[in-house]
């Protein structure tokens, strides 16, 4: 009835459209797995459920709270409201410092108590996580 | 002072021009059949003027003109003088000179070059090429103007940031800018042959060279950025899936589908459309790229100040093309009528159109993981991010169909084909399972997702070095890329499963000891250079093996501004890396190391450079042949 030429178009649209529908079911799934949070001391103090997954954390590191050992390093992050405690494992960048602005990536131990495995990088000294910026705006 | 006025007029001059040249060839294009010489004297002039401008701005880098803003912000008297020439572009307005220069450049080379083709069609690349051209000058002059003065004329400039005060990434930008700014010729290119229905197998094989020499820029520009990221931010990684990373790839992955379309419609004459849409999106994606980075949205060290007025006049013009080439799409566009139906499923524009699906999810996968967050915040004002997990999940899994389809379709004829040498093609692949399974068992825990991928990495390398042997495939440029692909994967694959790290704090003098390595951290030395001071620490490494190797990575305290940064020091052998960068913590007398072991890291740069040697050897090809 068809001519071959229209069943191979009809045919490429098919599977043109199974591609599509499976790339965005698996795109949006792999999202909701993979996103990670970000949240000021202030937000997590306020939570009504502790956020069991990966999350970020962002403000100041306090004046004088860096203390350091052999395995590891503790430090406080304040938004000038609220205060969260984070022990940290792992390698520091290059502008960690006290009263600048820091975001710490890591889980939950209760909700003054971040265990992180990640603080990220800035690169320039005038540089501020939009996150951060955000949050100290708020205050 | 003088040399900013003159670079100054010479952009105003340069705008002038452009309109002229606008008026004369939409004159030229309405009337005669023979180029209006004019033309030529123009383009050339309007380069000329960029140059000067551009000259002018580097000699106020030079001379350390404070009067200059641009100078005053990014520049430092006691910077070497090979940084105060490349902190020319290290900076929002210098870059977009630049820019601005490789665009009139290009439109120059493609008049000159461009002899086969008919008057009409390089008439109208030239008008859409200076459509861009205008937006750019503009842009320029009215929000980032690279002469503004300063009064009273500072003492001291506020310095480069000095992570960006390195060789690699000194020519980083002016590389990626070739590929970026090639695109724009495919685009105006792909514009005014849809306009004039022109979409044809001699406009596939002129404007393949461009596709070409863009894509080995592009290439080599992400390569030098990578290889900045691994030895100067200290996170031992070369690809970190962050942002900025990722809109420098999405264009690159459009324009290599394009690359292998774009081979398709020079032989059969099908796929036009979609041939024209890869161009239109490749320079979208482009400019996506530049709207994302400077309009301050993403943070990173590529923004140089968040001015949302930047941002909006990017977004309008980006719009505008978008509109502009959508338009043109759609109401010129015809398909060819001789649009042949004789596709049969085993043959080389199968595989090539396997291959533009693969490369087109990976493209939405990068994409989508890219701008979700941005609309989001939009949205709901939720902030969040997406780490390499989302992109891993997404794409390696892929990767395996990939590379096999890689591994065979280059053997495939056009229209229609058997597969020959079935023998090797098995063979190949029970020695790759078999091998892989002997690496990976040894270390992993993940076995069998990482024995499949490594055997079709495997696979696809041993299929593209045979190649080379067998005088039957002779495209030898195309097997190189896709040999140095096979490599990349396999270099990366090995990087991850068998890097080792090791994280401490420790003071001057201790010594820390694991199962494997004794890190033995010895002394530091203090050195003053020009404008740093320089703590080296020295370190030995004892290995199992009891070999002992001495690394040295080092903090610089720049004075301005005050910046400290870590020197990794890097032992390279054609094996492994050996990777020790320190950090020093505010008010401590703990140093924080990081150690790390990573397998074939030089294999990694070295695939990629054979990646682009492929495509290199092509360009070069083609040319012989006419």
């Amino acid at each position: 009835m068809y001519g071959r030429k229209v069943k191979l178009r009809f045919l490429f649209v098919v599977i043109i459209f199974i591609t599509l529908v499976l790339t965005v079911f698996l795109v949006l799934k792999s999202l909701e797995e993979n996103v990670v949070y970000f949240q000021s001391p202030s937000e997590i103090n306020s939570s009504i459920e502790l956020n069991k997954s990966k999350i970020r954390v962002g403000g100041m590191v306090k004046k004088n709270s860096i203390s350091i050992n052999s395995n590891e390093i503790n430090f406080i992050i304040t938004d000038f409201k609220n205060e969260i405690n984070v022990t940290f494992t792992g390698a520091v960048p290059n502008l960690f410092e006290e009263e600048k602005g820091v975001v710490a990536e890591g889980f939950l131990k209760d909700r003054n108590v971040l265990s992180a495995s990640k603080i990220l990088a800035k690169h320039d000294e005038n540089y501020m996580p939009p996150e951060v910026k955000a949050a100290l705006e708020d205050k | 002072m003088l040399y900013s006025s003159i670079g100054y007029y010479a952009l105003i001059l340069g705008l002038g021009i452009s309109l002229i040249l606008v008026y004369f060839s939409i004159k030229n294009f309405q009337n005669s059949s023979t180029l209006n010489t004019k033309i030529l004297s123009f383009t050339f002039l309007q380069f000329f003027l960029v140059v000067i401008s551009f000259v002018s701005l580097v000699i106020s880098f030079v001379l350390s003109d404070f009067s200059n803003e641009t100078v005053f912000n990014n520049s430092h008297t006691t910077k070497p003088l090979f940084y105060k020439i490349a902190g020319t572009w290290g900076n929002h307005e210098g870059s977009l000179l630049l820019w601005l220069l490789v665009l009139t450049l290009f439109i120059l080379i493609f008049f000159l070059k461009t002899k086969n083709q008919p008057l009409k069609y390089k008439l109208l690349t030239l008008i859409f090429q200076q459509i861009i051209i205008i937006g750019f000058f503009l842009f320029l002059i009215q929000t980032s103007n690279p002469f503004n003065f300063i009064f009273p004329t500072p003492e001291e400039g506020m310095g480069l940031n000095p992570i960006l005060q390195d060789p690699a990434l000194a020519i980083h930008p002016p590389i990626l800018y070739l590929g970026y700014v090639g695109s724009s010729i495919i685009f105006s290119s792909a514009l005014a042959a849809t306009y004039l229905n022109l979409v044809s197998k001699v406009w596939a094989s002129h404007i393949k060279k461009w596709i070409i020499a863009s894509w080995v820029f592009l290439t080599l520009g992400i390569l030098l950025g990578s290889i900045w990221a691994y030895y100067e931010l200290g996170w031992g990684g070369f690809w970190f899936w962050d942002p900025v990373e990722n809109v420098s790839l999405m264009p690159w992955l459009a324009l290599t589908t394009l690359l292998h379309c774009i081979i398709v419609l020079e032989k059969k004459q099908v796929l036009t459309s979609w041939v024209i849409i890869l161009s239109i999106s490749t320079f979208t994606l482009s400019m996506c790229g530049t709207f994302l980075v400077r309009s301050g949205i993403l943070n990173s060290v590529h923004t140089f100040a968040n001015d949302p007025e930047r941002g909006l006049f990017i977004l309008v013009f980006l719009f505008s093309l978008i509109f502009i080439s959508l338009f043109i799409f759609f109401f010129f566009h015809k398909s060819s009528p001789n649009n042949s139906n004789s596709f049969f499923w085993l043959s080389k524009e199968t595989s090539i159109i396997i291959n533009n699906w693969f490369m087109m999810y990976f493209l939405s996968v990068v994409l989508i993981g890219t701008i979700y967050p941005i609309f989001l915040e939009v949205l709901s004002s939720q902030k969040i991010s997406v780490g390499p997990p989302f992109y891993h999940k997404l794409i390696i899994p892929f990767l395996i169909p990939f590379l096999m389809a890689m591994a065979i379709g280059p053997k495939l004829k056009w229209i229609k084909s058997n597969i020959v040498d079935k023998f090797y093609l098995v063979l190949f692949f029970a020695i790759s399972i078999v091998l892989s399974f002997l690496i990976v068992k040894k270390f992993s825990t993940n076995l069998l997702i990482n024995t499949i991928l490594v055997s079709s990495a495997l696979y696809l390398f041993f299929i593209t070095l045979r190649d080379f042997f067998i005088r039957k495939y002779s495209n030898i440029s195309q097997n190189i890329a896709h040999f140095g692909f096979s490599l990349l994967i396999l270099s990366i694959l090995l990087n991850n499963l068998f890097s080792s790290e090791i994280i401490t704090n420790l003071k001057v003098g201790e010594t820390f000891t694991s199962s494997k390595t004794k890190i033995v951290f010895k002394n530091i030395n203090q050195k003053q250079e020009k404008n740093y001071k320089s703590i080296i620490a020295n370190f030995s490494i004892e290995n199992i093996n009891e070999t002992i190797e001495d690394l040295s990575p080092e903090l610089r305290i720049y004075n301005q501004p005050n910046i400290v940064t870590s020197e990794a020091d890097i032992k390279t052998t054609l094996l492994s890396d050996k990777f020790i960068v320190i950090n020093i913590v505010q008010n401590q007398d703990y140093f924080n190391v990081r150690y790390q072991v990573k397998p074939f890291m030089l294999w990694i740069w070295i695939s990629v450079i054979l990646i682009s040697f492929g495509g290199l050897l092509s360009f070069f090809k083609r040319e012989h042949e006419k």
